[in-house]
């Protein structure tokens, strides 16, 4: 057993397992309901990073010594902030092309992801750089000897296990989450039997987008830096651990991150270099061995 | 007896020469413009070789400029080898001309690999799968120091001039249109209506979509070497996913399928982009306003959305022009 | 005197659910055979078993004297075994004509290097595949759409060529997967016509799946009823519709 596989790394890849996990979520619910990759879902995540760093400096005058307060606030503004963006995404360039062939969406997709990277890069308030995230909540360490662990990791697990014990709730016992699955399983009987297809979608790309913002944020706060790029690198990531879950199913998703979060932490305290392509490894071993992922159903098509 | 007439492709492109040659002789055209229709003409060549993977056979590559990228490294490294062991080798021309195609036989080799995944994917993850292969071989150059690793390859002899870049888009766009309108060229775009009835009416799929792959990164690795030597540097982010999205744009623009769409859209978009570029320095050196080259690729952005969204087909649709379609005989 | 194609024991699963059941049938050369059943009784699987589109989970399937079970479906297709589909499979941007010539394309002997050149080999071959590809679609009455892009052709005249392109293969065999569906009562008339017109014509053995009874009782040798993927009948026309298990699938118990 090597010794990158100690506690600390452990503690390491569960963190950003998290934080993949709340990304994938959306990527994988998106994918359930439309088939599509949205290219622009890691940029959510980047939006939601800069929502809450707007809301932080807007409203921490008001609320000085609050912490409780403006966490709340901010965890809400990168809510919104994410939801909001993945709604309009949606309404404004994907829904129009619902029914033309799958590619035109994933180039469209491609697009409205360039645009807004580079819009947020162009703003002049915003710029291409690095930005340091404030610290909201001061950062605790805690030494358990074997392991360093932040008050950080803790909030960052937290955070990500309540919202997907919450979405699972959500999916599995309200009417909008049976909704969401008859839509996944059968657009054309979900249509026939009254469901609003079109808003069973929007609310999809809002959790999607508010979970990805809800990560920006949960990011900016522990790795305290960001730019509007931020959301390639993870998205991909993200994505690639919905494939390996399954891409669709969404303990699938949980479970692709956290595979994702320590193969890569694991993989990068071995060798840097192999600790950028374990991702795209991780791709190509899925997509040719059992292309379905962990726990995606098979789909047969039919000839 | 048939008769010897001269293609009309020909002569077009042969008068196109002469103007550009005329004018920048005759000093009616200066060197910056040149330059700018030199960059086109490897656009041209990018856009058609991409174009014959996405447009005529069907398959998704995201990864486009990893291909450049290649030919890019190799051609260079191999003429500023040759050239710094020996300054004054004779027959520079002629070494320039065999390492931009070693460049382009490299990067047919990494193309030929890439079209493997293709056999078993489909759509988005065949796109997913050649943008990861795009990005590592952006970081394999990337990570290599004895090409420069992240300061790039430089001090590239400068090679690359009008004639050269002219002689290849010329040659790239007939051979490829000659593939095309073949009998090879449509059992790639039966490929891509029906790829399964195109199978059952005993193409060997497998075949020509590796092949698509691997004659589409030839060419591609070839536009990589000119580039190299015209800029005179190589480095890794000129061959990243943004990159290969610029050249999607424009087959996308020019029309997914159509040659003339991609030259015309080649030459359309790279001078708008430098439009763009002198435009917003200007509006902003005027104005004072910090408006940085970032808006350049919002629009960019925004074009390929509002293609997608309005003109799926582009400019020209799958259709050629006169100049390009061969008349078969009757 | 031994078939040209010989199904043994064929059986085939997705996943769980058995689609095909130890399917065995003789065809032998020149014949019409015809096989019928019920929607979702197996009939296409079969045929997508036969042109290596699946490969059998148990069986085997030989053609012409080789076992040509689970080879890949362009090879088989260049064995002599060409089809049509049962949700046309059109290349709907190519031109009619285009469409029969990638048929003849697998014929060519001109290698890439000989058609970007250009050179007189290649010209000559193009221009004999041309004039096949012509023929075959005059046979089918289409030569007014040679140059029509085939997105815009009727749905009957999409019919006709494909069964036009499954030629082009210079089959020995075709298999035609419910050739009259959608037709009205003349179309079938002619469609039947044609279709024992191209078995004496051309030499090929005919194997078809059809719902339309007319067809299937007027130019069948012999029929193979599937239901689930079993075998519930086989023999002639007239003996197979007179069964009451072939009734009783199709009608239901009370029906029989």
């Amino acid at each position: 057993m090597g010794s990158i596989f100690n506690a600390q790394q452990i503690v390491n890849g569960l963190q950003v397992g998290s934080i993949y996990a709340l990304i994938a979520l959306g990527y994988t619910m998106v994918y359930g309901i439309v088939r599509l990759i949205n290219f622009a879902h890691g940029d959510f995540y980047m939006i939601g990073a800069y929502a809450s760093y707007g809301a932080f400096f807007l409203f921490n005058s008001f609320f000085v010594g609050k912490t409780g307060i403006l966490a709340f606030i901010v965890l809400v503004a990168s809510m919104l902030a994410g939801g909001a963006i993945a709604m309009l995404a949606n309404r404004l360039a994907y829904k129009p092309l619902r029914y033309k062939p799958k590619l035109s969406s994933l180039i469209t997709a491609i697009g409205v992801s360039m645009f807004l990277e580079y819009f947020f890069s162009a703003l002049p308030m915003i710029g291409p750089s690095y930005r340091s995230f404030p610290d909201i909540i001061p950062k605790i360490e805690i030494d358990l000897g074997v392991a360093t662990i932040s008050n950080y990791v803790i909030i960052d697990i937290a955070v990500a296990a309540v919202l997907m014990v919450g979405l699972t709730i959500l999916v599995r016992k309200s009417v909008l989450g049976k909704a969401m699955r008859a839509v996944s399983q059968d657009k054309d009987a979900a249509r026939l039997m009254g469901i609003d297809i079109e808003k069973v979608i929007g609310y999809t790309f809002l959790i999607g987008g508010a979970f990805a913002g809800v990560a920006g944020l949960l990011a900016g706060m522990t790795y305290p830096r960001i730019f509007p790029y931020m959301g390639i690198q993870p998205g991909l990531k993200a994505f690639i651990a919905a494939v390996l879950g399954g891409i669709g199913s969404i303990p699938g998703a949980v479970l692709g991150a956290y595979i994702m979060g320590l193969a890569e932490t694991f993989a990068s305290a071995y060798n840097s270099l192999i600790g950028e392509g374990i991702a795209f490894a991780i791709l190509i071993l899925v997509l040719l061995i059992r292309p379905r992922g962990l726990l995606g159903e098979k789909t047969a098509d039919k000839i | 007896m048939a008769k010897l007439k001269l293609p009309k492709f020909f002569i077009a492109a042969g008068l196109f020469y002469a103007v550009i040659e005329l004018l920048y002789s005759f000093d009616l055209m200066n060197g910056y413009i040149l330059h700018i229709i030199n960059q086109s003409l490897i656009y041209v060549i990018l856009a058609v070789s991409l174009n014959l993977i996405n447009g005529i056979t069907g398959q998704f590559s995201l990864g486009h400029m990893g291909f450049a990228g290649v030919g890019a490294y190799v051609s260079g490294t191999l003429t500023t080898l040759i050239f710094k062991i020996n300054p004054s080798a004779p027959g520079g021309m002629m070494i320039f001309v065999l390492s931009i195609i070693a460049g382009g036989i490299a990067a047919a080799f990494i193309g030929f690999l890439i079209g493997f995944p293709s056999l078993r994917l489909k759509g988005d993850y065949l796109a997913i799968v050649t943008l990861g292969f795009g990005e590592i071989i952006r970081t394999i150059f990337n990570n290599i120091d004895y090409v420069g690793g992240p300061r790039g390859l430089l001090g590239i002899p400068k090679f690359s001039n009008f004639t050269v870049i002219f002689i290849a888009t010329f040659l790239t766009i007939v051979i490829i249109r000659n593939l095309i309108q073949s009998s090879h060229g449509r059992a790639m775009l039966s490929i891509r209506e029906n790829e399964l009835a195109s199978e059952l009416v005993g193409i060997d799929t497998t075949k020509y979509k590796v092949l698509a792959f691997s004659i589409g990164a030839f060419f591609a690795g070839i536009a990589g070497g000119l580039f190299a030597h015209l800029l005179q540097l190589a480095h890794p982010t000129q061959f990243g996913f943004i990159k290969s999205v610029e050249v999607l744009i424009m087959i996308y623009a020019g029309g997914v399928g159509s040659i003339t769409g991609s030259m015309i859209a080649a030459f359309a978009l790279t001078f708008l982009s430098e439009g763009l570029r002198i435009g917003i320095r200007f509006i902003a050196d005027t104005t004072g306003l910090p408006i940085g080259g970032e808006w350049r690729m919002v629009v960019y952005s925004l074009l390929l959305i509002f293609i997608m969204l309005f003109r799926t087909e582009g400019l020209m649709g799958t259709k050629e022009s006169r100049l390009i379609k061969i008349k078969e005989a009757d | 005197m031994s078939a040209q194609l010989t199904i043994k024991g064929m059986t085939h699963y997705f996943g769980g659910l058995r689609a095909v059941s130890n399917f065995s049938y003789e065809v032998p050369q020149g014949s019409i055979y015809g096989l019928i059943g019920p929607n979702g009784s197996g009939k296409t699987t079969t045929f997508n078993l036969i042109t290596g589109i699946y490969t059998p989970t148990e069986g085997k399937i030989l053609f012409e004297g080789k076992d040509i079970t689970g080879a890949k479906p362009y090879k088989i297709v260049q064995g002599g075994i060409a089809r049509t589909f049962q949700n046309l499979r059109i290349f709907s941007n190519l031109t009619a004509l285009d469409n029969i010539r990638v048929a003849r394309h697998y014929t060519m002997k001109s290698g890439l290097a000989s058609s970007v050149l250009r050179l007189p080999s290649f010209m000559s071959e193009e221009k004999k595949v041309k004039a096949e590809s012509a023929a075959l679609l005059d046979l089918m009455h289409l030569s007014h759409r040679a140059k029509e892009e085939a997105k815009n052709l009727p749905y009957g005249e999409l019919r006709r060529l494909e069964i036009a392109r499954a030629l082009a293969t210079k089959p020995k065999l075709i298999l035609l997967d419910e050739p009259a569906a959608g037709m009205n009562p003349k179309e079938v008339e002619e469609l039947m016509s044609l279709i024992v017109r191209i078995r004496n014509e051309f030499h090929v053995t005919i194997f078809l799946i059809e719902h339309h009874m007319k067809v299937v009782m007027g130019i069948c040798e012999q029929i193979k009823v599937i239901d689930f993927g079993e075998t519930i009948a086989e023999g002639a026309p007239d003996a197979v519709a007179k069964d009451p298990k072939v009734l009783e699938a199709y009608l239901g118990k009370r029906g029989a």
